[in-house]
């Protein structure tokens, strides 16, 4: 059915993806408040002007009325506009400020877009980062869960319920990183170090997709997120053979 | 004698009329936008199924930069020689100097190298993408994608051509709009009994004069960057990709003013010539389109809310942009308001400038939600963004330059145009647009990134030709339809992925497509069987006449040879 999916987009869907992450789960929300507000200005204007498509078409012996002006009418619609996107303001300025900085990162992990491949590196570990390409058309296995144009030979592996901060570089021209139903896109811009974050809140595999034209390749640069237990990814740091760095910096506070 | 016209080649080739070179500007935007619709075709053909089908290298493999050339293409072709073109050179040059009793242009000879320089801006745009790899970085051209890094050969140099040629034709014909409208109107005819759509030129005339110049600096640093080792945009040498992108924008926001403005002015006149009802709230319409021109200077990092700018500039940016709706409403509600009350006709012209109404209400609201940076973090680059633009763009300026076609080519040429045929043409194109971008909406919702040749979906099985893929997907949109409407549960093969609404979108284009088509048989028609045009035609009463009813259809070759005179 239509919004069933976690992770990526279903067939037919028609709204954002299935926020995963609290921070999405906000974005959901003041968009949800967006299409009632939104929905009714178009429903208003729609129904006053078929009214008057209907009501005040020509007629014989009818002739239209003259005025063109109303002062009391005029204010209002100046009015209630400024006090309707104030109501949007507000809750739109609060999510932007939630958006922006993530208190206390208890990981790190810096992406860098590459034409056209993703690199990851996990900051607080000795050892760990790889490139991740997509896989082509004809070694997709669906019987796995993979997806065509989603899916990585090297998926990001990250633990839930982690404050997770996110560094976006480029090396060639400019990316962006997007993880659609954590609420994150970020642009990746040679010569700067763009920073955002995310917090899954349940275990799933997530996709994103490349998001600023980037050249040929543009189409195929995925962004694949396994979020797992903190148990299964301190399993998985091991298994690859990654050491946790000490915390100099941490310690010293 | 009055009327006595050069012969061909002087009158079309060396022209100095304001009609003819409105006529030649109208023609032109025409042409290329049957060429930049053509574009359009493709790309959805592309899209209307996963799997590259169309745009494929020699063994069979995508093509991604022919794909990013087209949409480079498509957009430069439609934002620079179709909608400024058609509605600033072509309308406002017929109808400015014919508004406000003037017998011409204030420089004639200014005018025409306005018209010839977009000529070879043109060539030189469709060159760039057939020489080397093309231009395929977009109509933003950001670097490094457009500097040497991301296109080595000459395509990127071309296109910074065409677009300084472009951009010094509208400098130069904004100056001569300037000129024009502040000298040249007729005695008694003050800035604030001004026409509506002369205001409206007015305002997109400073716009242009001033947004142009930033743009030509913005792609001239780039050509320096790419030929002559200065590195404004590379970080390698102290430079920043960033501040192109503020340039760019501090163009290319007003940029989409200067395309609806000229529409706001048309759609005034048409709403109020078939009401029979003179422009509700005149002096609040005149400055709501000042408003807007002037906020519109000041919103451009809306477009740049990804790119890391710091939180507090968000913010700031936010609510500049939530503002514009303010004066945009006062718009909308005051073109209702000249309906109320009004003894109204649907003529072809009145439905376009209706359809005009909701679509740009539609388009407005998108981007009331695209305003706030905290919801654009998700819709940012993606299709929502794409279907917004559309809907006001597309769907707002293009309506308009029909629905000005429609109310003015019986004074332009002297013939009417089919009636049946011009309704026919309009019920095609609102269906076709409506099908093809209302469902964008959903596909940017669900996370589809716009510029992508092909998306995330399961293929369909192996042997469809298009013509069976088509039938295949009919059958799952009947199916979804029958599913949502009865609650019915439907075993399909397509359980994921932004093929539904892709192939939808597709199906509405094609219909737009055919519409075009139409439109041209309608100019033909038009032309060579169209009935003769009265002087005014559409019976525009006094107290709401603007001056070029009172002259013949077509329009002497020099007019106002006695000076009119307004009350």
């Amino acid at each position: 059915m239509a919004n069933a999916q976690d992770g990526y987009a279903g067939s037919w869907q028609l709204n954002l993806q299935t926020p995963a992450s609290p921070l999405q789960a906000e974005i959901y929300d003041f968009h949800t408040m967006l299409l009632w507000i939104t929905g009714i200005i178009v429903v208003f204007v729609t129904a006053l002007l078929a009214y008057a498509v209907v009501k005040f078409r020509r007629k014989k012996g009818v002739e239209p009325a003259n005025f063109a002006h109303n002062t009391l009418i005029e204010v209002i619609w100046t009015i209630v506009p400024i006090v309707v996107l104030i109501i949007i303001a507000i809750p739109s300025l609060k999510l932007l400020y939630l958006e922006d900085r993530i208190p206390e990162p208890e990981l790190t992990i810096k992406t860098t877009g590459y034409q056209w491949y993703w690199g990851y590196e996990y900051m607080d570990y000795d050892g760990l980062e790889f490139m991740s390409y997509p896989i082509a058309d004809e070694d997709i296995d669906e019987s796995k869960g993979q997806k065509r144009l989603l899916s990585t030979d090297n998926p990001v592996v990250v633990p839930v319920d982690t404050n997770i901060q996110i560094l976006v570089a480029a090396a060639d021209v400019i990316h962006a990183f997007a993880l659609p139903a954590a609420g994150v896109k970020k642009d990746a811009v040679p010569g700067q170090l763009n920073e955002t974050w995310m917090r899954i809140d349940r275990p799933g595999v997530y996709y994103g997709q490349c998001s600023e034209i980037c050249g040929t390749g543009h189409s195929y640069m995925p962004i694949e997120i396994h979020a797992v237990s903190k148990e299964e990814f301190d399993a998985w740091t091991r298994k690859q053979g990654a050491k946790l760095k000490p915390k100099a910096i941490a310690e010293d506070k | 004698m009055a009327d006595h016209k050069p012969g061909f080649f002087t009158r079309w080739f060396c022209s100095t009329n304001h009609k003819d070179i409105g006529t030649l500007y109208i023609l032109f935007s025409i042409f290329a936008g049957i060429i930049g619709g053509a574009f359009s075709m493709y790309m959805r053909m592309e899209l209307q199924d996963p799997g590259v089908q169309f745009m494929t290298n020699e063994d069979g493999s995508p093509n991604g930069q022919m794909w990013n050339v087209f949409i480079t293409a498509h957009g430069l072709i439609m934002v620079f020689f179709v909608v400024m073109p058609g509605l600033i050179g072509g309308f406002g040059n017929w109808f400015v100097p014919l508004m406000i009793g003037a017998p011409d242009m204030a420089f004639p000879r200014l005018n025409n190298i306005s018209f010839w320089l977009i000529i070879p801006a043109f060539l030189l745009l469709i060159a760039s993408a057939l020489v080397d790899i093309g231009a395929g970085t977009g109509w933003t051209i950001y670097p490094p994608l457009s500097a040497k890094l991301g296109h080595p050969g000459m395509s990127v140099d071309m296109a910074i051509f065409a677009l300084h040629l472009a951009g010094a034709s509208s400098i130069l014909g904004a100056a001569n709009f300037i000129t024009t409208i502040l000298n040249m109107r007729v005695p008694g005819m003050t800035l604030h009994k001004m026409p509506l759509f002369v205001w409206s030129m007015l305002v997109t005339s400073f716009l242009l004069v001033l947004a142009v110049p930033v743009l030509g600096g913005a792609i001239t640093m780039l050509l320096t960057d790419r030929n002559f080792g200065t590195t404004f945009f590379n970080p390698e040498g102290g430079g920043d990709p960033i501040l192109f992108q503020h340039l760019f924008w501090f163009f290319g926001h007003p940029e989409v003013y200067i395309m609806i403005l000229p529409a706001f002015g048309i759609v005034s006149h048409i709403i109020s010539t078939f009401s029979r009802k003179p422009i509700f709230g005149y002096l609040a319409m005149a400055y709501a389109m000042v408003a807007i021109g002037f906020v519109g200077f000041i919103v451009w990092a809306h477009h740049m809310y990804t790119t890391g700018i710091s939180v507090n500039t968000l913010t700031y940016f936010t609510v500049a942009t939530l503002i514009i709706a303010v004066p945009t409403g006062v718009k909308i509600f005051s073109w209702l308001a000249t309906m109320w009350g009004g003894s109204i006709i649907y003529k072809t012209p009145m439905l376009w400038a209706i359809g005009f109404i909701f679509l740009f209400t539609v388009g407005g609201v998108t981007g009331v939600v695209l305003a706030n940076a905290g919801m654009d973090v998700v819709l940012h680059d993606t299709y929502y963004v794409v279907a917004h633009f559309h809907y006001v763009l597309s769907l707002g300026a293009v309506f308009i330059l029909f629905a000005g076609w429609y109310y003015w080519i019986g004074k332009m040429s002297g013939r009417m145009y089919p009636e049946f045929l011009g309704k026919v043409h309009f019920w095609m194109t609102f269906i076709g647009v409506n099908l093809t971008f209302f469902p964008q909406h959903f596909l940017g919702l669900a996370g589809m990134p716009r510029r992508y040749i092909d998306y995330p979906a399961p293929l369909l099985p192996e042997g469809l030709d298009w013509w069976g893929r088509t039938q295949f997907m009919f059958n799952e949109a009947w199916m979804q339809l029958h599913s949502w409407a009865t609650g019915a549960v439907y075993e399909s093969t397509i359980t994921w992925g932004y093929h539904g609404w892709n192939f939808v979108s597709s199906m509405g284009a094609y219909l737009a497509g055919g519409s075009v088509i139409l439109f041209i048989v309608i100019v033909f028609w038009t032309l060579f069987f169209g009935r003769k045009a009265s002087d005014n035609y559409w019976d525009v009463e006094d107290k709401i006449m603007t001056l070029e009813w009172t002259i013949s259809s077509p329009p002497p070759f020099h007019q106002f040879e006695i000076q009119p005179k307004v009350k």
